[in-house]
């Protein structure tokens, strides 16, 4: 889908970046100052490279090689940014067709009709683009950039500014363009939380480096220092399976090879494969599988990393039964007074109302 | 016209109506002509780094810094009838400017010239840039762009440079009267025929009349500069 091979130098820094990727959903993902959103620039052609090439689904856009430099207008790349920059003077429904009216018409495969329906954006139409609120603004950027039928879709931080409702909404929107409109994506994001939930595969920038490349679950536990916000915002996601909902307690247990994860909530059958997403500092650690205790979710593995350095804290890295990794967040006191080394047999403690229901999504 | 209907009630001559008409039509002419040229200088001097952008900028407001005579004379040395490149448009378009109304409207124009321009660059340099990028990504190329996303959003701008420009222009003496002189019917404007009744005898009263008239004129396109940008505001704003 997409192959990258960049540098650039402005005043101090330097992005030097390569790499390439067939995932459905691509993210960038770094701390302020990593040049994820300059690359993003980059691929969207608002920014030109000093030497390298782009090259999106098979089509060459830049090549300093060749003197090639396709202008932003020919790229076909749909462009969300994080505040959605609508045009103010134009009402919904001319901001949302701006983008198709340039699109020429053998290319316009994504239909107006479908793209209103899934973004939910009908009622708004016929209002003034400055009229809306955040999360409204949000989904008829992405209506905009989609309504171009791009080659891809760039989002710059599409959620930063919105609240942690209006966040849910729009992962599950995105979710849903992934599913019905079969469009890549690149995902520029330093929130872990939207990387494990919606991303294939993430590409990690520190100061205009790549430091490492793969699976999100894996790529951001290895990275956890560079998570912006910290231990507070360090996720893991886990693929399970839903299993039976408990009609008395009102209770849904996710199948997971190392354990059953209970959600406090009716997750709808259907969507057999789901990926939940667990805060580090929800998941305690014992090293024996503890009696006479309220958590239910009980996940066996064993620690592969711990992450600490001269700050109170550690990063536990453990990897369950089965596969997939969660990280707990400790202190340095706990993994000294438990004795905890890499290799040893764990049991991970997550308490089950820490689990939010809206962060569940479908499995890959 | 309403302005023949009034005059019997006002009692004005017909020298002072054409006075009156032919100054609507110089300032008129002046900022319909110069309005695209500003909008293009201004989005430059806004948008664009080249060299020689200080001395355009500097250029631009001389009019402004300059006595007025000065500029109606370096127009009469430039543009004159026995001048090179006033022959060569006298000879090869047809166009004078020399003792023309057409004279007194171009001094009118590069009079209000910086006027005219201020608001308008101020209005481009306010929109946020990413919104003509966010326009390209979309398909739209520059030209496409400018119109569709970033002139609409200086509309604004546009609207009080105009009138700002209209009546600068309206109010032009000191170069038109050193450029093409105090032709009654040709170049004689309000300004200059209020001049011309100061300095006869019994004028005064006359005087007086054309002065309010253009009070009258110049208030009336400020109070529709200001409706007119505070209803483009609210549509920005999305009202």
């Amino acid at each position: 889908m997409i192959a990258v091979d960049v540098t650039l130098r402005r005043g101090d820094f330097t992005l030097a970046a390569a790499f390439a990727s067939k995932a459905r959903i691509l993210a960038l993902h770094g701390p302020s100052g990593s040049g994820k959103t300059t690359l993003a620039h980059l691929v969207a052609g608002l920014a030109a490279p000093d030497e390298g090439h782009i090259v999106v689904n098979g089509v060459r856009l830049v090549d300093t090689a060749q003197r090639l430099l396709v202008p932003p207008e020919k790229r076909r790349i749909g462009l969300v940014f994080q505040d959605a920059l609508l045009f103010p003077h134009l009402d919904v429904k001319t901001n949302i067709l701006f983008g198709r009216f340039f699109t020429p018409k053998e290319e316009r495969r994504v239909p107006f009709d479908a793209v209103v329906e899934t973004l939910g954006v009908a009622h708004l139409l016929r209002r003034r683009a400055g009229a809306l609120s955040g999360g409204e603004r949000q989904r008829v950027g992405l209506a905009r950039a989609l309504l171009c039928s791009p080659r891809l879709l760039v989002m710059d931080e599409p959620m930063a500014s919105l609240d942690y409702d209006r966040r849910q909404e729009i992962m599950t929107l995105i979710e849903r363009l992934r599913d019905e409109f079969a469009i890549p994506i690149l995902l520029v994001s330093h929130a872990a939380d939207e990387i494990l939930r919606l991303a294939d595969e993430v590409v990690s920038l520190d100061r205009g480096r790549i430091v490492a490349q793969g699976l999100p679950s894996e790529t951001l536990a290895a990275a956890s220092r560079l998570v912006e916000g910290g231990r507070f915002s360090l996720v893991s996601a886990l693929e399970a399976e839903v299993g039976a909902f408990d009609p008395r307690f009102g209770v849904t247990r996710l199948e997971h090879p190392a354990g059953e994860i209970v959600i406090a909530a009716h997750i709808a059958d259907g969507r057999r494969k789901v990926r939940a997403l667990i805060n580090a500092t929800d998941v305690a650690l014992a090293r024996r599988r503890p009696q006479d205790i309220s958590i239910r979710t009980v996940l066996e593995g064993r620690i592969v990393a711990i992450d600490e350095d001269a700050s109170p804290l550690a990063f536990v890295q453990i990897e369950l039964q089965g596969g997939g990794r969660l990280i707990s967040a400790a202190t340095r006191l706990s993994v000294a007074e438990m004795n905890l080394t890499v290799g040893v047999e764990i049991f991970a403690l997550v308490k089950s109302v820490a689990l939010d229901e809206r962060e569940i999504g479908p499995g890959a | 016209m309403i302005l023949s209907d009034l005059a019997p009630s006002l009692d004005f001559s017909p020298q002072e109506l054409t006075a009156i008409a032919l100054s609507l039509k110089v300032a008129g002419t002046a900022t319909i002509v110069s309005l695209p040229l500003a909008v293009f200088v201004a989005y430059a001097l806004a948008r664009w780094r080249f060299p020689g952008h200080a001395a355009l900028n500097a250029l631009i407001h001389l009019p402004l810094v300059m006595p007025p005579v000065v500029t109606g004379f370096a127009l009469l040395l430039l543009l004159g009838r026995r001048t090179p490149l006033g022959s060569f448009l006298a000879d090869y378009f047809g166009v004078v400017f020399a003792f023309r109304w057409t004279g007194a409207a171009l001094a009118a124009a590069v009079m209000s010239f910086p006027l005219m321009i201020r608001p308008i660059r101020l209005s481009f340099e306010s929109i946020d840039e990413r919104l003509a990028l966010a326009s390209r990504s979309l398909g739209a190329n520059p030209l496409w762009t400018f119109f569709l996303v970033t002139l609409p959003l200086a509309a604004p701008g546009l609207i009080v440079g105009a009138i700002l420009g209209f009546a600068k222009a309206l109010g032009e003496f000191g170069a038109t009267i050193t450029f093409v002189s105090n032709i009654p019917g040709e170049t004689q404007t309000i300004p200059s025929a209020i001049y011309s009744l100061t300095q006869t005898p019994d004028g005064d009263a006359d005087a007086l009349r054309l002065a309010a008239v253009s009070a009258v004129i110049a208030v009336t396109a400020l109070v529709v500069s200001e409706i007119l940008q505070k209803r483009a505001d609210a549509t920005r704003a999305g009202k």
